[in-house]
């Protein structure tokens, strides 16, 4: 999540979904779904694939008829039987959909023209846009000429072109190669910001999600998991599959006696000041959650192996037969397999899902 | 060695298959202009024979030109749209429809034409007119422009060109004409080609529902070859291909010069 120093300017419409559902052949892809988009902001989708995100997008797009009337608004206002071409809605589609018959130019000015805008002004336009994504070099080219991000970049300029009321983004970048992908989330990301249209972006790459969504919805088999800013969905994720879904999450079963939580397995050890009522508990934390200990900790477990990612490493260890562990640590400390190592673990960082008394 | 060898032997097995091929071509022209075939060479060579075809068969080559552009423009109009519609539509009726629509190419040309006059043959200014060869050439010819246009169709993604052309406030005709029509312009293109190339040598159906004034070129060549010396027969043939060669080569090029230009 990037954080916004100068608020700009924002603009395009806020849109409420209620009870927004959709059925085919008897299949119900999207649950009845209530869903508030402020004006100006980005709202990302996030979710495996077949967990509804693209048909919600489609249904705000007007390319899906929802269930029922009334279910979309734009501002207040029904925008059930407005179709698509007078929706006003600017989309980028997963493989572009630009036009092979038209220059990256025409491409730009094509919902301009649409519009009756006048020659000139719309030539001044489309250089406008063409230099906001870096390719006003290339106006004359085809689109067979233009490599993959340059063809990403074209279709953001010709959606952004026409002023949606909201721009909808179904997997952008996801036909681009890994390099590319990351260097152009950050772009797509402060572009969004820069137009403050509201937006709508669904991605399963989590990753994209927190560098570009001002709010993410986390969906999981047609309905939202969770929605809420990155933060949140990270540190407190509504449940556990919003928890394996957005980075790693780590699980140890235990038992809580008299508040004090005792981990189940050889070696471990484990007592963590937990609360609560007796119970029977999983528990889980991210990998950055845990502290090498200077003496005996609470956790105890064998080191498998380690991964360098620069600033960090990752440590895979064994607390008991079949339950591993996935650590963050300073790369600076050095680990052999087979060592024995001592944890503790912040007990602010514990999540538990499933509270069995 | 052993490849030039079997490179050679292709080389003159392909150029004795040419030259079986291409020689009934050449006697053909050869005869045409011969002042007498029979006396072979000697009788010397005269323009004569092509004149008199020329005087007596100027009017089934250009009927069968119209006829042909007439039968171009209506699997135009029907069978672009209508090839996109299928396509949209996808499914179970689409295939019968196709299967329906490629059913003339199937069933002789004698059967359909005596079809079309058993049912229409009572229409009579309809019957005796050229409009009626027309309506049996673009019964026989549209299924090759509806399925040419359907294979490009499902090699590009007109669904997403569709949509991405509608979100941009396009409407449904503006779409077709914009982003679908161009980008199956190499379809229509080959399809034209075989549309005009079938009609201006078609025989089957044409030589059963033409009447005295609505010959057509193919028609008149029977005529000759059946009523006439052998000379004028072939100088018709010689007719026949200065005719439909430069509009195959035409439309090769045309062909050729926009799928360059769509490379581009």
């Amino acid at each position: 999540m990037t954080t916004i120093l100068a608020t700009p300017p924002r603009s395009g419409s806020s849109i409420t979904t209620r009870k927004l559902s959709k059925t085919f052949n008897d299949v119900t892809v999207l649950q009845p779904t209530d869903l508030e988009i402020a004006a100006g902001e980005i709202l990302v989708l996030l979710g495996p694939s077949g967990c509804g995100k693209t048909t919600l997008l489609r249904l705000i797009a007007g390319l899906e008829q929802p269930d029922q009337r009334d279910m979309i608004r734009f501002d207040g206002e029904d925008v059930g039987d407005v179709p698509i071409e007078k929706r006003n809605v600017g989309m980028v589609f997963q493989s572009y959909a630009l036009f092979p018959n038209m220059t990256v130019a025409e491409n730009v000015a094509y919902g301009l023209k649409i519009r009756k805008m006048p020659a000139a002004e719309r030539a001044a336009e489309t250089r406008r846009l063409l230099a906001l994504v870096g390719l006003e070099e290339l106006g004359n080219r085809r689109i067979a000429a233009i490599s993959g991000g340059q063809r990403q970049r074209t279709a953001l300029a010709r959606a952004l072109a026409i002023k949606p009321r909201v721009l909808l983004l179904d997997e952008p970048l996801a036909a681009l190669d890994a390099v590319l992908r990351e260097r152009l989330r950050v772009e797509i990301g402060s572009l969004l910001r820069e137009f403050g249209t509201t937006a709508i972006y669904v991605t399963h790459d989590q990753a994209e999600a927190m560098a570009i969504g001002d709010r993410i919805a986390v969906m999981q088999q047609g309905r939202i998991a969770q929605i809420d800013v990155a933060q949140t969905i990270y540190h407190r994720p509504a449940n556990e599959f919003v928890a394996d879904f957005v980075g790693t999450m780590n699980r140890l079963k235990g038992k809580v006696l008299d508040g004090i939580l005792v981990l189940e397995g050889i070696g471990t050890g484990a007592r963590l000041a937990v609360g609560g009522v007796d119970r029977e508990t999983t528990i889980c934390f991210r990998p950055e959650a845990v502290r090498i200990a200077s003496s005996a900790g609470d956790i105890s477990a064998r080191v498998i192996a380690s991964t360098f990612f620069g600033a960090t490493q990752r440590l895979v260890v064994e607390v008991a037969e079949g339950t591993s562990l996935q650590l963050d640590l300073p790369s600076s400390l050095s680990f052999r397999p087979g060592e024995i190592v001592s944890f503790d673990l912040d007990p602010q960082s514990v999540i538990e899902f499933h509270l069995k008394a | 060695m052993n490849m030039r060898w079997t490179t050679l032997s292709g080389v003159i097995v392909t150029a004795l298959l040419t030259v079986f091929l291409i020689l009934p071509v050449l006697v053909s022209i050869y005869a045409g202009l011969t002042a007498n075939y029979a006396r072979g060479l000697s009788a010397g060579f005269t323009f004569k024979w092509v004149e008199q075809v020329w005087d007596l068969y100027s009017d089934t080559v250009v009927r069968s030109i119209l006829v042909a552009i007439a039968t171009l423009i209506f699997t135009l109009l029907i069978g672009v749209p209508g090839a996109y519609a299928l396509v949209r539509r996808g499914g179970r009726f689409a295939r019968i429809v196709e299967e329906v629509i490629t059913l003339p190419v199937a069933i002789p040309g004698l059967a359909l034409a005596l079809g079309l006059i058993l049912a229409y043959g009572g229409f009579g200014s309809f019957r005796q007119s050229s409009l009626f060869i027309i309506v049996g050439h673009v019964l026989f010819t549209l299924p090759f422009m509806m399925r040419s246009v359907m294979a490009v169709l499902q090699t590009i993604d007109w669904k997403v060109l569709d949509e991405g052309a509608a979100s941009l406030g396009a409407s449904a005709w503006r779409r077709f004409f914009d982003v679908i029509l161009p980008n199956v312009k190499q379809g229509v293109l080959a399809g034209a080609l075989t549309v005009v190339t079938l009609s201006v040598g078609e025989f089957n159906l044409t030589w059963m529902m033409h009447t005295p004034l609505t010959k057509t070129l193919p028609v008149g060549l029977a005529d000759a070859y059946a009523s006439m010396r052998l000379e004028i027969a072939s100088a018709y043939t010689l007719i026949f291909l200065l005719m439909i060669v430069p509009l195959l080569v035409g439309l090769q090029l045309v062909a050729g010069l926009t799928d360059k230009r769509s490379k581009l």
